[in-house]
């Protein structure tokens, strides 16, 4: 379902030129999650926004539910995969009220009920309808968080990248959106692309995950390693040992 | 003896609804500090960064705001001129903001904020000393390439890097007091570890006053003195960090249930049965 090979990103040039992503190759399955892990900087967010056809420079090749990323009809890629990114205000526009935020990607595409749509979403991520009317600023961090989850859900996409989808909410509200995301992924057979900073998130969500550092992946593995304890590089036993 | 350093009681912060009615976000919320670890959890949106919010003296124009108590160091913060409150918040108060990258100025390189910040506390020190202690203090908070980070733009670093930078840009004041909101939740277990033993060597060393607000409550029982769980706006309980597993309200108890575990069930997550009954005013329940 996402196929990444071979993919290079980098940004700017000369002394400042940073290698942020280097020849890391990925394979999704159908209905799969995967995660991605590994120390801030390594290059994790700019694999998603690779992903998402949002990196300025980049070489190899990505496709996802066989659309190619950069010569594939981008309409159709935005209807199959949808991203939460890790800064939730860069997802939601500052003047639109979250309703509209939620809602305008569905309009676009002509999704009926668009409204009643909304209000499920919100409630399926823990706010009221009454919270429609709020600009992103007049929530709270966490609630900004699952907005951006909903918006992302709003399609239907069949392909998720969520990145730190739940670093901002309290241990009570993450278990309802993580059990809400397993639940979607059983019911419509999503795949997910996951990034966290939490091992047992991941543990939780992902069949296998990829450990990544200075932007080169160094271990990939199932969770029963990651749960075994028994990672092959020092990196991530190191990691795993720190979590527990 | 001067008192604590924060004393707050009785706090409330609320904002006018679409009816024209005004829905209090923050009812009666009441605490002290002194030169100590505080840990604020609680549920998201239950007021938490409204709190540290007011005590800074920086919440939106459309808050209402009143409390019996709001004192930092003996300075009454609402009714302090604008003035001393900006000189405060300059140099003696402190605050990490919860969305480090929305709260640094995207146009301004990431260095030149951190040696503003340095000389909006200390303006005797030059600006070569000021990039100097920049860039040392961006390599204690584990950043990797510190001079490419001087010269970046807060969008060209990565989440984690941005909220260090934040960290940073705060750390190099030496303020008394530091509020600090979801300070670590980008950053992964080695690189956090090294950030809060510097957080906790200004507590000891500079006998800084520290609120530490985060959703991480392995975290806050291992790293904080004190907590306090927060609930739709109240403070429901306060424990001992390390007794937290021991946390007797419902709220609380029923939170350490909902942590996934490296080596956890793959069943649904438990979540919690919220009682309406959590709701009533408590005056502050202990
Ligand atoms: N627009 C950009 N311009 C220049 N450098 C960039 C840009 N975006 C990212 N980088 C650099 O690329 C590297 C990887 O960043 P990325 O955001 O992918 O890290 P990450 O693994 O997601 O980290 P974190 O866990 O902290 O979010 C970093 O060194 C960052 O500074
Ligand atoms: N400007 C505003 N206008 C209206 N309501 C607001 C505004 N700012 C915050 N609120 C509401 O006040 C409540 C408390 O917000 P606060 O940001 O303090 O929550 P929090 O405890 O920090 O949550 P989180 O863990 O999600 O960051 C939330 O329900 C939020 O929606
Ligand atoms: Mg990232
Ligand atoms: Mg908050």
């Amino acid at each position: 379902m996402i196929e990444i090979e071979n993919l290079n990103v980098w940004f700017g040039e000369g002394p400042d030129r940073v290698d942020a992503v280097k020849n890391v190759s990925i394979s999704v399955g159908e209905g799969e999650s995967f995660g991605l892990v590994g120390e801030s900087g390594s290059g994790k967010s700019t694999i998603l926004r690779a992903a998402m056809g949002l990196a300025p420079t980049w070489s190899g090749r990505i496709s996802i539910g066989g659309i190619d990323a950069r010569s594939g009809d981008r309409r159709q890629f935005l209807k199959t995969v949808q991203m939460v990114f890790q800064d939730p205000y860069a997802s939601l526009h500052p003047r639109y009220v979250i309703g509209e935020a939620i809602a305008e990607p569905m309009r676009i595409n002509k999704i009926p009920d668009s409204e009643a749509r909304t209000d499920r979403l919100l409630e399926a991520i823990g706010l009221t309808p009454a919270h429609r009317f709020r600009y992103p600023h007049e929530l709270s961090g966490g609630q900004r968080q699952r907005v951006a989850v909903a918006r992302a859900l709003s399609l239907d996409p069949k392909v998720l990248l969520l990145d730190e989808p739940t670093s901002a909410l309290d241990v009570s509200i993450q278990a309802e959106i993580l059990n809400l995301l397993n639940r979607l992924k059983k019911e419509l057979g999503l795949t997910f692309m996951i990034v966290s900073h939490d091992l047992a998130v991941v543990s939780y969500m992902c069949e296998r995950l990829a450990v990544m550092a200075h932007g080169e992946i160094v271990e990939v593995m199932d969770r029963e390693t990651l749960r075994s304890g028994e990672a092959k590089e020092q990196y991530t036993r190191d990691l795993i040992a720190a979590s527990v | 003896m001067t008192g604590k350093l924060v004393e707050i009681d009785d706090l409330r912060v609320a904002f006018r609804q679409e009816d024209g009615s005004y829905a209090e976000a923050v009812r009666g919320v009441g605490f002290t500090l002194g030169r100590e670890k505080l840990g604020i959890v609680g549920e998201s949106g239950s007021g938490k960064s409204l709190t540290g919010r007011s005590l800074m003296g920086i919440l939106p124009k459309t808050a209402r705001v009143s409390a019996r108590t709001l004192r930092f160091d003996g300075n009454d913060v609402l009714s302090a001129p604008a003035e001393t409150m900006r000189k405060l918040r300059g140099s003696r108060i402190g605050m990490i903001l919860q969305d480090p990258k929305y709260s640094l100025n995207p146009v301004m390189r990431v260095g030149r904020q951190i040696v503003e910040s340095i000389r909006a506390g200390d303006p005797k020190i030059g600006k070569t000393d000021a990039e100097k202690i920049a860039i040392d203090m961006l390599e204690a908070v584990q950043i990797r390439d510190p001079e490419r980070v001087f010269r970046a733009y807060p969008h060209e670093v990565s989440g984690g890097m941005g909220q260090r930078v934040m960290i940073a840009m705060m750390l190099v004041r030496e303020p008394d007091l530091l509020i600090a909101d979801e300070p670590t939740s980008a950053l992964d277990v080695t690189v956090q570890a090294r950030v809060l033993d510097i957080l906790d060597e200004l507590v000891t060393r500079r006998n800084m006053g520290l609120i530490f607000i985060s959703h991480d409550l392995g975290l806050v029982s291992r790293f904080c003195d004190r907590v306090i769980v927060m609930y739709a706006g109240q403070v429901v309980e306060e424990i001992a960090a390390k007794d937290l597993e021991n946390a007797t309200h419902p709220y609380t108890q029923g939170l350490l249930n909902c942590m996934p575990r490296i080596n956890g069930s793959l069943e649904p997550l438990p979540v919690l049965d919220r009682d309406p009954a959590w709701l009533a005013e408590t005056g502050g329940a202990k």
